[in-house]
């Protein structure tokens, strides 16, 4: 009886210990995540403004969101634009200059800081930069493209082009994964680039069957941080629309969302707009939890591909 | 050992982190109170004042304003807060806190509706009848009526704005058009005469008529129309009312008369912005403009180079004994629900709104349109005889505003997204869009409520 005794007050002092040794990350789940879940979910079915007490509205705010609130399939569209196409060209690029510098024999620090710098501009910054290059009626991108005798785009002022000049600025920006790429590609074992070459391996069978297996969960991270990124792409569309507008947001000046004709809006611009512009806080809950729902099945959907990519014992 | 923990488990749980990165960026949290009035306003204190202003002449004549304030009021100190926007009053509304402002003002009427209906300020009906102040015999009518919504007078006018039509007069001359266009009509063949190409491009542009050419939005050329906006049970008119698809009607033809749509928007986009000194009626660039009194102050400071004319925006062909009326809208200020002075921040808001001497002194500095009956025909209103124009404009009985609604300017918004599709081509039944934009308005409203 004793014994059984002890025993039970060793396993609890050890759950207690092992809960102490948890609690920040208990406290933190609870307060980070937990309680913005919950809310965003009660949210989501109430009336609420802010300034008056919240009150039951049903199922009205998802009814509004999907069926009638006209800016929400146009900013959805874009989003997976923006993870789709974006995402994927990104890591190709910062794929092919990660490798392309590893390939410099001469010079390479240069050209490492020359690709990295563009990382570190500020997005607004950035932006403004890009959308006065790429200014239709003055910008020098379409000045030299003219006098070459090539049709200009309209850029960010062109729906149909909109979409590319954000990805454009957004692979100028590719240093921070040229760095990754960059330390996984030095990485791969020489030996066994030398073991393929005696076998007569090619280049690109090279690269396919020693150098992609290997950078594969760099490759998967890459992807997976750059879903998230694109989900939660705000400044850049934002500023690109607002700059290339005319509109200077102040005072007085209406929210015109997504210029040209929606093609920069996306789910977060919507959040915002619903929630601190419309003061809907229950159609902004909406569209964070969709937000949230995709993030989910874009992570699961890679998690399952992750399998094909990534070697066992990854 | 511990055991390892099972694959499904550990995708679920990245998965899971992962996506709640991205909620938790999007989650906020809110914040309420109750408003109070039982402050003695002669016990000395100290409010706080939000406003947008941010021109340093600006600022410096906000600061005046309030000298003058403190001067009469000795107990009372004002910490001054400028250059806020929209967003960060309506967070600090929200939100309170010993840091919020105590009286607020805000650039746009669009909000007044949203501001009474959630009680993010107070009604000032109780403080104007204790102050034996009679609003409607105050203030001008359509000041009087966009400061107020649904019976909740929640808000009181600081100024206002009157819109009206700017030329270049040495451009004129050199087009032989000899005097500013009374209607529309005439205003269409005088952007034509002033049109000067250049390549695919113009030398000079007789008007920017495109929805993004800044002060050319919808409701400004509507309200050259007096369109009806709203039926008395709330509803949208838009689509019944002709005198909206007049006005997109007449926009229409103006952008595809002058170049269509795309060749505007690309020498748009190569045009300064609207407050810089490289504003394209400033520069020359376009000859006429439709804008806000303001616009005469930057214009004559930037030294253009050729004479500017000022004249009320023309009216429909059929409405020429209305001619001399515009839009008006303006600077609203307020007290926060929140605001545990609202006794003294009365006595502020009283003083900037209604002392006749603070508002001619004020008006004079910053160069908008008086917002009082008295101090629009005070003799210390000193000002350019082209601004008598604004004057006039803002006295004028068929002058409009646009209605607060509850949701603030949501239906306008709307109004000028249906602009922008139908400028651009993208909607070609106007009929059509006008009855969707209605719908969507009710909706929008339906949802707010």
């Amino acid at each position: 009886m004793a014994a059984t005794h002890t025993l039970r007050a060793k396993h609890r002092r050890s759950a207690l210990r092992t809960l102490a040794f948890l609690s920040p990350w208990l406290i933190g789940f609870a307060v980070f995540f937990a309680y913005p879940m919950i809310s965003t979910v009660y949210f989501s079915f109430m009336h609420y403004d802010g300034f008056r007490a919240p009150t039951w509205s049903g199922t009205k705010n998802w009814t509004y969101v999907f069926e009638h609130y006209p800016f929400f399939w146009p900013a959805l569209r874009n989003t997976l634009w923006l993870v789709v196409i974006m995402v994927t060209l990104r890591v190709l690029f910062g794929l092919g200059i990660g490798m392309l510098i590893t390939k410099i024999k001469t010079g390479t620090g240069v050209f490492r800081t020359l690709f990295y710098l563009p990382y570190l501009a500020p997005p607004v910054a950035a932006t403004m930069a890009f959308a006065f290059l790429l200014n239709p009626g003055t910008g020098p991108v379409d000045s030299f493209l003219e006098q070459a005798g090539i049709p200009a785009p309209g850029w960010f002022n062109d729906p149909d082009w909109s979409k590319p000049a954000l990805t454009l600025m957004f692979l100028w920006g590719v240093g921070d994964l040229m760095v990754i790429f960059m330390a996984a590609l030095l990485d791969v074992p020489r030996e066994q680039y030398e073991a393929a070459e005696l076998d007569g391996a090619s280049a690109w069978q090279r690269f396919r069957y020693v150098t992609l297996p290997t950078i594969s969960p760099i490759i998967m991270f890459a992807v997976v941080t750059g879903v998230i990124a694109a989900m939660q792409c705000y400044t850049q569309p934002l500023v690109a629309g607002k700059v290339a507008s005319g509109v200077i947001q102040g005072a007085g000046t209406m929210f015109e969302p997504g210029y040209p004709e929606h093609s920069t809006l996306t789910l977060p611009q919507l959040v915002y707009n619903l929630g601190f512009q419309r003061f809907d806080y229950g159609s902004a809950c909406v569209v964070a939890l969709v937000l949230f729902a995709l993030s989910m099945a874009f992570t699961a959907l890679l998690m399952r591909r992750r399998g094909g990519l990534v070697q066992a014992g990854d | 050992m511990p055991a390892r923990i099972p694959e499904v488990v550990r995708k679920a749980a990245f998965a899971l982190t992962a996506s709640t990165a991205l909620l938790l960026s999007t989650t906020a949290c809110t914040g309420q109170s109750e408003p109070q009035a039982g402050d003695d306003a002669s016990k000395e204190q100290t409010i706080t004042f939000w406003h947008a202003w941010s021109a340093p002449n600006e600022v410096k004549a906000v600061k005046s304003l309030v000298a003058g304030f403190e001067k009469a009021h000795p107990a009372i100190h004002v910490n001054v807060v400028g250059n806020m926007t929209d967003d960060k009053i309506n967070q600090a509304l929200r939100a309170g806190g010993s840091k919020a402002p105590d009286v607020i003002s805000s650039f746009t009427t669009n909000n007044v509706g949203r501001f009474c209906s959630s009680g993010a300020l107070v009604d000032l009906d109780p403080f104007f009848e204790k102050a034996h102040i009679d609003p409607a015999a105050t203030f001008p009518k359509a000041m009087n009526e966009y400061t107020q919504y649904d019976g909740d007078r929640c808000a009181a006018p600081l100024l206002g704005d009157a819109y009206g039509l700017y030329y270049n007069k040495t451009a004129f001359a050199k087009a032989g058009v000899k005097s500013p266009p009374k209607t529309w009509s005439e205003f269409a063949a005088d952007a034509r005469k002033l049109t000067i190409a250049r390549g695919d491009t113009y030398e000079q542009l007789g008007f920017m008529p495109n929805y993004h050419g800044w002060e050319t939005t919808t409701e400004h050329y509507m309200g050259q129309f007096s369109p009806t906006w709203f039926s008395s049970a709330g509803k949208s008119t838009i689509a019944a009312d002709p005198a909206v698809a007049d006005a997109f009607t007449l926009q229409k033809k103006l952008v595809d008369d002058l170049g269509g749509f795309r060749k505007l928007e690309r020498f748009r986009a190569g045009l300064g912005d609207e407050w810089g000194p490289k504003h394209p009626f400033q520069t020359g660039q376009v000859a006429m403009q439709l804008d806000g009194e303001w616009r005469l102050g930057m214009a004559t400071e930037a030294e253009p180079g050729f004479e500017i004319g000022v004249a009320p925006l023309p009216v429909p062909d059929d409405r020429v004994d209305e001619y001399g009326k515009g839009y008006i809208t303006g600077t609203i200020a307020g007290i926060a629900a929140t605001s545990k002075k609202q006794n003294a921040a009365w006595e502020l808001l009283k003083y900037m709104t209604t002392d006749t001497a603070a508002v001619v002194a004020f008006s004079n500095a910053i160069h908008n349109v008086p917002s009082t009956l008295a101090a629009l025909k005070s003799p210390d209103l000193t000002y350019d005889p082209r601004f008598k124009t604004f004057l006039d404009i803002a006295a004028d009985p068929n002058s409009t505003t646009s209605p607060a609604s509850v949701n603030g300017g949501v239906y306008l918004t709307t109004i000028q997204q249906l602009g922008y599709d139908y400028e651009s081509g993208k909607v070609t039944d106007l009929k059509a869009g006008l009855k969707k934009a209605a719908a969507q308005i009710d909706t929008d409203i339906a949802q707010a409520k």
